[in-house]
């Protein structure tokens, strides 16, 4: 596999857009991320676009009937809210395996104000099992995911809800982020409750959005750019057989698969991690991953939270964990999401990261969930 | 619909695929049942194709799965579907021959979540919750607090 590097990213800021379609919002980032890299479509040898809710709407291809149909060869993609990062990875195999030396990959979303996700569907109502047969809305699984953490290690409800602080407070500075609201631990706690113990902060909003980024190989990197980004591990995992998946997803496993893989890639482990943009869907999410992702060791992560260690180091943290805001602030367009957490790490790398710059960063871990479920982990660094 | 049918056509169904309804049920009990891998012993609700586990193929045997088990690990919705009546207890329920279910705990103050649920006994009925387009009961397995 050859070397691969990023050399131009581009997002709009994720939020509600009901006056533009997802095409018009994913021409705009690509179009940004072309010109970042100093490109055109013209170059472009390849496109991979990550949608989920139009996944049979060949989403690419319009996009390119947008931007310039020059004919190159389309790949649309969904993998759930990992759509995004598993188009990023597409665009880093066909540039790796020697197959294209330029690569396009888009994620872009609209949602709408779609509100609760993970249920419903066609069929007589009578059969719906919603509120009999438990729950399979997003905020109730991934609620359950933080309360199997309560469970084993007494992890606090206020210790989830300091993930939301924390993620609120990062975002204050992300001029791309869907809400800039900060949003001190009494207001999260005594917020409308949604699946306990996610009150209304501790869930991230719907929301559209669109993020793009050119892949190339390191001989074409050189001609465009003196600062690439390396792509150091690119992971995807599905979920392994596990006792009580999928009657309980297990959004555990595959995350330390997808870890363990990726650190080996990249010949670094998570003590050489400079930030980390993680999967906080629900604040109950986003405190497991401190433990899958290695970031503290087991049972180490509410402690770590209570310390501040995950927040920006301008801020007090050790290791800063979402300083985009995180799903939870800068908003979860789902196919859009994946490519989006790279953009920002690429920023970050670049030292183009404004107010939030995290101080001479240098390496930055993507990590990303796709209920059903998939994994993805991408190391990048400069 | 409903009325058209007389009393001979009227059938019951279950709301969940691995609820086995007996012919002459309420007098039998329904039941969870689930299927065992022959090869390497995991078990999964309902019928199986082929082993999730192993991969082992056409190698499976039925098992009728336990009325009683004990709360895994649980939440509260709050926010739901409309129609659907809220807050409801969502939990994860283990059952003793090593598979889970997910489905609402009945018996438990819904406005007072608490860790001391955890590993609390439950117990299955199956009880009509609904009638379907066609006008026959839906039946749901529903877990009660043991007391």
């Amino acid at each position: 596999m050859r070397d691969v590097a990023v050399v131009g990213v581009d997002m709009v800021k994720f939020g509600r857009y009901a006056d533009k379609d997802v095409v018009r919002l994913a021409s705009e980032a690509a179009v940004g991320a072309m010109r970042d890299a100093g490109i055109t479509i013209k170059d472009v040898q390849v496109v991979v676009c990550g949608n989920l809710y139009q996944a049979n709407g060949m989403v690419g291809q319009r996009i390119m009937k947008e931007i310039g149909a020059t004919g190159a060869p389309v790949i649309n993609v969904a993998n759930a809210c990992a759509t995004g990062s598993t188009a990023f990875r597409e665009a880093y195999l066909a540039v790796a395996s020697g197959a294209y030396d330029i690569a396009l990959a888009i994620g872009c979303e609209q949602m709408g104000k779609m509100g609760l996700l993970g249920g419903g569907g066609g069929g007589d109502p009578a059969y719906n099992t919603e509120g009999v047969m438990g729950t399979n809305l997003m905020p109730g699984v991934f609620a359950m995911t933080g309360v199997e953490h309560m469970r084993k290690y007494g992890t606090t409800i206020e210790q989830f809800a300091k993930v939301a602080v924390k993620n609120h407070k990062h975002s204050t500075l992300n001029p791309y982020a869907q809400y800039q609201v900060e949003t001190p631990l009494e207001m999260v706690l005594s917020a409308r409750m949604i699946a306990w113990p996610n009150t209304l902060y501790m869930c991230c909003p719907t929301g559209d959005g669109a993020a793009a980024a050119v892949l190339m190989s390191a001989e074409k990197a050189r001609q465009y750019t003196t600062k690439p980004v390396w792509v150091a591990a690119s992971v995807l995992t599905s979920d392994p057989w596990t006792e009580r998946n999928p009657n309980m997803w297990d959004v555990n496993t595959l995350t330390r698969m997808a870890a363990k893989q990726a650190y080996e890639m990249a010949g670094i482990g998570p003590e050489d991690l400079s930030m980390v943009e993680l999967h906080d869907c629900f604040a109950t999410a986003e405190l497991v991953h401190y433990e899958n992702l290695m970031l503290v060791p087991e049972g180490e992560a509410g402690r770590w939270i209570d310390e501040g260690g995950p927040y920006h180091p301008n801020l007090g943290g050790k290791l800063p964990v979402n300083v985009s805001g995180g799903l939870l602030s800068k908003g979860h367009p789902l196919g859009a999401t994946g490519v989006a957490n790279i953009v920002e790490i690429v920023w970050h790398l670049r030292g183009q990261a404004g107010e939030r710059q995290v101080p001479n960063a240098k390496t930055g871990l993507a990590h990303v969930i796709g209920l059903g479920s998939a994994c993805t982990i991408h190391i990048l660094k400069v | 619909m409903a009325q058209a049918q007389s009393a001979q056509e009227k059938k019951v169904k279950p709301l969940v695929p691995f609820l086995r309804i007996p012919d002459n049920w309420p007098e039998e009990s329904a039941y969870l049942f689930g299927s065992r891998c022959k090869a390497c012993g995991a078990i999964f609700l309902g019928e199986r194709y082929a082993c999730g586990r192993c991969g082992a193929v056409g190698d499976m045997e039925e098992v009728r799965l336990s009325d009683e088990g004990e709360i895994y690990v649980f939440t509260v919705i709050h926010q739901s579907f409309p129609g659907i009546e809220t807050p409801y207890i969502a939990a994860i329920i283990d059952l003793p021959e090593g598979v889970s279910v997910r489905a609402n705990v009945y018996g438990l103050d819904p406005n007072n979540p608490s860790p001391q649920w955890f590993g609390k006994k439950v117990r299955m009925r199956a009880e009509k919750i609904r009638v379907d387009r066609e006008g026959n009961d839906v039946i749901a397995p529903k877990f009660y607090v043991v007391e």
